[in-house]
């Protein structure tokens, strides 16, 4: 934790297409600087967000991850964004069970409006996970899931 | 193997000026897989495009990644381009170093390192990309034009001037929407009623236009070129097959005081009411909150006067279902009351009046029937104040953005004044006066030089009655922020143009997407005014921004020359970004189990059940398939799915976890 002056955090977004990549890209027409820690992963649809890629994105390295669609009642596709909604809800519980760090989980919502939006949702994401350091022990977790997925075998 | 081609732009200088364009094509040429990189100024133009298309003949490429702008704006384009040099046009990826890098980054190693690692990730997503077919669906050529104002009108018209049936619905009994309330129309001075009402006229009698009136959208389904639409017809308690449009009804209706929208308050009506004398349909419908007979269950004098017996209080509202290949939206806007400004007295004071209330008051089929009279006591002002952007570009008041019209119909209004009032006196006060049309410079200046208007730079700070006199305080800037006070009879507001209540959960219903401000957003500013996000949905008029009448028509022009376009096509084609059901050798068939998860994540109602049979015709398993035409790919089924046997093209669960793998890797 000492040299958190010069960390730079890797953040993946994932992002939906028609509200926040359009948001995000909204940021970029308004000049809009933020952050560059943060890539973007373009989906249709948060409620394509398949949760496991979370994991593979910390197994990955990752030190934070950002999921971002259309606000509650604007998804282009009715309610795509409202499965991923109840989905990040019972997901977080489990890994919170399971020991991983949620802090480094922003779940939001950024319209194609909100330019403005998308750069302070990226520049407190880095802020915070700067302050909360490399994601190290994510690899321990991992360990351990292997381990206990070992023993089941037995 | 792999032969990916990069291509990286420079877009002049707005990529190059903050990321390093040669470095990123050398750093990414040398991933695995990468037979050609290369960067270039313009890459979407001519030149540029026949660099990408000869690297495909000469190096046999397999998969092409465009690093330039936003794949929302050129990826058409270069999927274009490869499909032309004989490569499938979904072997094509482009990564955003403009909107989500160079524009958004300071000149820096870390944002070539980002470039470097964006155009990376789409690398490997190529890798993984499968060549795909684009699917045809057949086009249902009949449209819904939604808001009867001076756009739907012009819409409708034009469309059915094509030859294609349309379905136009308004929810006021009457079409016309606000330019039917107005006075005369700047910058000629014709009368907006004279020029209007023969296309009302007009669109009563097209063969081809089916009018609902006093009717709302209930609910929209499928996608373009086959919408299913609910339209609400609301009961209008007239039968308007029967009906001869006489006005018995409305002369006998007890209720008379009821507050006449069409005149903006200032003038009122009966409870069974035709808007006002040229409404098409000339019918009237009963305001059932101002029924007596609604209200207390007592009176039904209308039904006792009318000749024809048209009158049916009992009948529900009905729902009709049609099947569209096209919407336009012209739901319009709405003006601020005065009672948003506490400054100028919370609309308590009578003669502090909007400027649609005004143009009541100057139009011959108004209240006054024309002459400027004061609410108040009927007087004729002799001093009238105009005050420009109330709410407009005042972010105090949340409404940042100009509302464009008022500049040039507080003009018109102070010029009507003068020329109805001899020896009237007339002041506006403005911030900046923006005549920014054909003639209208022109017509502000004819205020000023030929009628005398007064034209006052600076804020109105408040507005209080004293003695029977409203007095204006404000400050005249140009003079150094002199006090300035003007004992006037009335004042006018130009309040600031609005969204209409109602038009977030319009939109929430069609899924388009609205700004902060619940005006509709276009899908680009500039190359696509007219278009929404979604497909098969356009937009034309004040529903998009506050604008005046020649804007919104040629608007409404633009939006019918597009479902004109889209309707000259046999059939429509489609991106193949669907959700396919996997299939395999037997005995296995499919990796699906039939839990049929997907079937209740779906929103379309696409996925269907099928049966896989032996040879004897026994059901082995059922197993979910992917009506393609109903599929919309939004991919909730492929999260929602335990045995990963459903998948999305374009965005397939290789594809994404090759994505993310490469971005934490470089």
């Amino acid at each position: 934790m000492d040299n958190n002056n010069e960390f730079e955090p890797k953040i993946v977004a994932f992002v939906c297409n028609w509200c926040t990549y359009a948001g995000a890209d909204l940021t970029g027409t308004s000049r809009i600087k933020y952050a560059t820690n943060v890539k973007i992963v373009r989906f249709p649809c948060t409620g394509r967000i398949d949760f496991m890629l979370l994991l593979k994105a910390f197994a990955g390295g990752a030190d934070g991850i950002i999921i971002s669609g259309c606000h509650p009642n604007d998804c282009h596709y009715t309610s795509g964004n409202f499965h991923a909604r109840r989905r990040w809800i019972t997901f977080r519980h489990m890994l919170e069970i399971l020991g991983v760090d949620v802090r480094r989980i922003c779940f939001t919502w950024v319209s194609a409006a909100e330019g403005a939006k998308w750069a302070d949702v990226v520049n407190d994401n880095v802020a915070n996970i700067r302050k909360l350091g490399p994601y190290k022990e994510y690899t321990k977790v991992a360990q351990y899931f292997e381990k206990e997925a070992y023993n089941e075998q037995d | 193997m792999s032969k990916i081609g990069v291509f990286i732009c420079h877009c002049g200088e707005n990529i190059s000026a903050t990321v390093d364009c040669q470095k990123v094509a050398e750093e990414v040429g040398k991933v695995e897989g990468v037979e050609f990189a290369t960067d270039y100024k313009y890459m979407c133009s001519d030149p540029g495009q026949n660099l990408i298309k000869q690297a495909i003949k000469e190096h046999h490429l397999t998969g092409v990644v465009v690093g330039s702008c936003s794949p929302r704006m050129h990826e058409p384009t270069f999927r274009k381009t490869c499909a032309s040099a004989g490569l499938n046009p979904f072997m094509c990826e482009v990564a955003n170093l403009r909107e989500q890098c160079s524009w958004v980054h300071e000149k820096g190693e870390s944002t070539t390192e980002k470039a470097i690692s964006l155009v990376k990730m789409l690398v490997e997503k190529v890798k993984k990309d499968q060549p795909l077919q684009s699917i045809e669906v057949p086009i249902t050529k009949k449209a819904l034009v939604i808001g009867g104002g001076i756009a739907g009108i012009q819409a409708a018209l034009d469309i059915a001037n094509c030859g294609h049936q349309v379905i136009l619905v308004e929810k006021e009994p009457s079409i016309g929407g606000h330019m039917s309330q107005l006075s005369e129309t700047f910058p000629t001075l014709d009368c907006s009623q004279c020029i209007l009402t023969p296309r009302m006229v007009e669109v009563a009698q097209h063969p081809n236009i089916t009018l609902y009136t006093y009717a709302e959208l209930e609910k929209v389904e499928g996608s373009i070129g086959n919408f299913d639409v609910t339209i609400r017809l609301k009961a209008k308690s007239v039968d308007f097959s029967k009906c001869t449009g006489c006005g018995t009804c409305q002369q006998k209706c007890p209720q008379k005081k009821i507050p006449s929208e069409f005149n903006a308050g200032l003038g009122t009506r009966t409870a069974i009411y035709v808007p006002f004398p040229q409404a098409v349909p000339n019918k009237p419908v009963i305001d059932k909150e101002h029924c007596n007979y609604y209200q207390k269950g007592k009176c039904k004098l209308c039904s006792k006067v009318c000749p024809v017996g048209a009158i049916e209080y009992d009948k529900p509202d009905e729902f009709i279902k049609e099947n569209v290949g096209a919407i336009v939206v012209t739901t319009g806007f709405n003006v601020l009351n005065t009672d948003f400004f506490p400054e100028y007295g919370y609309g308590k004071y009578k003669d502090v009046i909007n400027g649609l209330q005004f143009e009541r008051l100057a139009s011959a089929s108004g209240p006054t029937l024309g002459e400027i009279r004061r609410p108040s006591d009927g007087a004729i002002p002799k001093k009238i104040v105009f005050i420009a952007c109330c709410g407009s570009r005042d972010p105090a008041k949340g409404i940042p953005y100009c509302s464009k019209i008022c500049c040039m119909y507080t003009a018109k209004h102070a010029m009507l004044y003068q020329h109805k009032v001899h020896d009237g006196e007339s002041y506006i006060f403005y911030m900046d006066v923006r005549a920014t049309g054909k003639n209208y410079e022109e017509f502000v200046r004819r205020a000023i030089e030929e009628d005398g208007v007064k034209y006052v730079r600076g804020r109105v700070a408040r507005v209080y009655e004293k003695n029977g006199k409203l007095i204006v305080k404000g400050a005249d800037t140009l003079l150094g922020g002199q006090p300035v006070e003007i004992e006037a009879d009335m004042v006018v507001l130009a309040t600031a143009g609005v969204s209409n209540p109602g038009a977030e959960q319009l939109a929430q219903k069609m899924h388009i997407s609205y700004d902060p401000y619940y005006f509709f957003s276009e899908a680009h500013p500039k190359l696509r005014p007219v278009e929404t996000n979604t497909a098969g949905i356009f937009l034309a008029g004040a529903c998009q921004s506050p604008k005046d009448i020649p804007d919104t028509v040629s608007m409404a022009s633009g939006a019918a020359a597009k479902v004109a376009a889209l309707f000259s096509q046999k059939n429509l084609v489609r991106e193949p970004v669907i959700a396919v059901v996997n299939r395999c050798a037997p005995p296995v068939f499919s990796t699906c189990v039939g839990c049929f998860m997907c079937e209740t994540a779906c929103p379309y109602h696409a996925i269907e059940r099928e049966d896989i049979k032996d040879r004897k015709g026994n059901v082995i398993k059922t197993v979910a398939k992917v009506n393609p035409g109903l599929c919309q790919g939004c991919g909730t089924c492929v999260a929602f799915c335990r045995s990963k046997s459903i998948d999305i093209q374009g965005f397939s669960n290789e594809e994404m976890y090759s994505e993310v793998v490469s971005l934490l890797n470089s």
